[in-house]
């Protein structure tokens, strides 16, 4: 039997059997963000176990601080003491920190791919769950909790146990409107949340062959909202070309070495998997989500679901979601008024991501009503959104310009959907007060996300 | 770590899918700064509490005999949602010592076994009877969760087994530090990475 792609990165980390299935694994990459990564190396240095390979550590704030245009560590103080103990504990042990201000900062799952922190074949965590996003470049990253954390920065190890393998394949070609989020959106709604919990997936077939890297990483970005601490994509010329020449990847005699071994990592043809689910991209349309979890989900034509005719065990849930969002069952979801918009988070402020929803704003107006932000996701993508003058297509729209950072994905810098508010936002998590206590929130790609910016409503980005 | 044998209580049925950590813990709480053992008050802040800050006497927690409940019933997907260890620990603040669902979110289970809070996997029809035997005599029942012999015993006395891996048994049944353990294969660690350097030297900057 074949190995998958999982097994070789999973198999050749494995430093030593530990018994009952658990192992000790290596872990090449631990990245560091302002909600915990201060105070998890000072927790490691103050157990006394200081920091057991510095190099194999990156750190950016991102979470905890404004992102309000010319914003600096005051503009929010409660985030500050947070940003001052991981300067304070980084510098102690030279590890490198991309702090505010400086080229490299942004968001903690943006800024790894970015500067080629994140490569091929490696295993990268990180004390947040969406870190399988870098699964997107053909690593094995997941997202860890603080014991975790001080963990591997005191043995740059983990104690873990192999999940078993999910293959999710995506066939045929994106139909128009179609993108990467709505890929991952749709199949959630057909598995649901916790289909993969106890998996590790690898999403594969022509559709995702096809994707560029930075959609490859919204794809894995939403992972963790099947469940599945970690999702990939095998790397192939389309990573190696988005990677030759990042500021951290090999370079030279280096990097030809480097491709040599990434080639041999995807899963062999007869690589056998757990579970396997396809899904035709024919019946991909653009999605949206309803409810409070990410798997209500529905094609952006469709009638938000009545909870009388869906599966009995959620009733239950729906109709709480239904009376959280203030929906109506039965009537069409498109048209629905919005408040506010919010494009940006790990999942969509890439680079194309911004040019997708340009490109709907370009020449048009928000609605009087809505209030929309875009917030890059990292300072380099700022200043090449700037360059191809895609600020000045949002200012003009009416949309604000900020800073990078989570911002309104979760709120923990104090920038908040207010509550009984409705957003469409580009993030992954439209939980219960998510966005704010009482906000509500659906997720959608940027390009449909700037479409309710346009129309004052939930609109079907096909139709303009 | 804190050691976990062994505990009897009231549980409370919150017997609802999918709980996820913002439910549990708001992210706010956790850049404010308040400490670990601080964050009791807060967990389920969005249900126990109404907009203007008073309790919501709906809400179970709040309620005569699940107020100070060292268990909790739920239903599939407990602590889905983010990597915060923040639910855990206010979980904990607020003096649940185990949680029982059928199956729960991959990150905060691991998050669990760091501290000392054990999550216990039962059917879902299980959980339903423990739910119902609760709430037949509020008051009364009694739910024993035993970590040792891995089982539950229910208000009415039926012996409910349940499975943990044996690794993590020992190490929450002592209170044992995973750090520690690990930093006694020191040689083995760095044996790997030495060999690896040559392998892949472009992991090592
Ligand atoms: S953008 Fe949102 S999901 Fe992504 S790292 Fe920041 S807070 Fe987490």
């Amino acid at each position: 039997m074949g190995k998958t792609l999982f097994d070789n990165i999973w198999d050749s980390h494995v430093i030593t059997d530990l018994g009952n299935g658990f192992v000790l694994l290596h872990i090449d990459r631990l990245l560091l963000h302002d909600m915990s990564g201060g105070k998890a190396l000072k927790e490691a240095i103050d157990k006394g176990y200081p920091p057991a390979q510095p190099r194999l550590i990156y750190g950016t704030p991102d979470h905890t601080m404004s992102t309000r245009p010319g914003r600096d560590e005051f503009t929010h103080p409660p985030g500050l003491p947070l940003i001052k103990s991981m300067r304070e504990t980084t510098s102690a042990y030279g590890i490198k920190l991309f702090d505010l201000g400086q080229d490299g900062q942004g968001i903690v799952h943006v800024m790894g791919p970015e500067q080629g922190l994140t490569l091929p074949g490696t295993t990268l965590v990180c004390g947040d769950s969406h870190t399988s996003t870098h699964g997107g470049m053909g690593a094995l990253a997941f997202g860890i909790g603080s014991s975790e954390l001080v963990h591997v920065i005191a043995t740059q190890t983990m104690v873990q146990r192999k999940p078993k393998r999910m293959r999710a394949s995506f066939e045929g070609k994106l139909m128009p409107g179609v993108t990467a989020k709505d890929m991952i959106l749709h199949l959630i709604g057909e598995l649901g949340t916790a289909a993969g919990t106890g998996y590790s997936v690898e999403y594969a077939g022509s559709a995702v062959r096809a994707l560029p890297v930075e959609a490859r990483l919204t794809l894995c970005n939403l992972t963790i909202e099947m469940g599945a601490r970690t999702g990939m994509v095998a790397p192939d010329d389309t990573t190696y070309e988005y990677l030759n020449d990042r500021d951290y990847a090999p370079k030279g005699a280096m990097w030809d070495r480097a491709v040599a071994h990434w080639r041999t990592l995807p899963s062999d043809p007869d690589a056998e998997f757990d579970r396997e689910h396809t899904v035709e991209m024919k019946n991909v349309a653009p999605q949206i989500t309803w409810g409070t979890s990410p798997e209500h989900v529905i094609a952006v034509d469709r009638a938000i679901p009545d909870p009388h005719t869906g599966p009995e065990e959620k009733r239950g849930a729906w109709e709480a979601a239904l009376q959280y969002q203030g929906l109506e069952p039965g009537k069409p979801i498109e048209g629905t008024p919005v408040d506010w918009v919010f494009i940006g988070s790990c999942t969509n402020s890439r680079l194309s991501d911004l040019r997708a929803a340009a490109e709907i704003v370009k020449g048009r107006h928000k609605a009087d009503h809505v209030t929309a932000w875009v917030v890059p996701g990292s300072v380099r993508i700022k200043a090449e959104a700037e360059a191809e003058g895609l600020d000045r297509v949002f200012l003009e729209a009416g949309f604000e310009w900020r800073e990078p950072g989570c911002s309104m994905c979760l709120a923990s810098n104090g920038e908040r959907v207010p509550p009984g508010k409705r957003s469409v936002s580009t993030s992954n998590r439209n939980f219960v007060g998510r966005q704010g206590p009482g906000a509500r929130t659906h997720l959608a790609s940027p390009a449909m996300a700037a479409a309710a910016a346009i129309k004052g409503a939930i609109a079907d980005v096909r139709k303009i | 770590m804190d050691k976990f044998t062994k505990v009897t209580g009231v549980a409370t049925p919150l017997m609802r899918q999918n709980v996820d950590t913002d439910l549990i813990i708001r992210i706010e709480r956790l850049v404010d700064n308040v400490t670990r053992e601080g964050l009791g008050p807060y967990c389920f802040e969005q249900i126990r509490f109404k907009p203007d800050g008073s309790e919501d006497p709906d809400c179970i927690f709040n309620q005569a005999p699940y107020r100070d409940a060292p268990i909790i019933l739920s239903r599939e997907n407990f602590g889905c949602g983010s990597s915060r260890e923040g639910a855990v620990w206010a979980l904990k603040g607020m003096g649940i010592k185990a949680v029982i669902a059928p199956y729960f979110g991959d990150i905060f289970n691991n998050n669990c076994f760091q501290n000392g809070l054990l999550p216990v996997a039962l059917p879902i029809h299980e959980i339903e009877q423990l739910a119902d035997e609760m709430t037949a005599s509020p008051g009364n029942a009694r739910i024993t969760v035993d970590l040792e012999n891995c089982q539950v015993i229910s208000p009415t006395g039926r012996t409910i087994p349940f499975q943990v891996d044996a690794r993590r048994q020992h190490a929450m049944l002592n209170g044992l530090d995973d750090i520690a353990l690990t930093l006694s294969r020191r040689d083995e660690i760095e044996a790997w990475q030495a060999s690896d350097k040559g392998t892949r030297p472009w992991v090592w900057l």
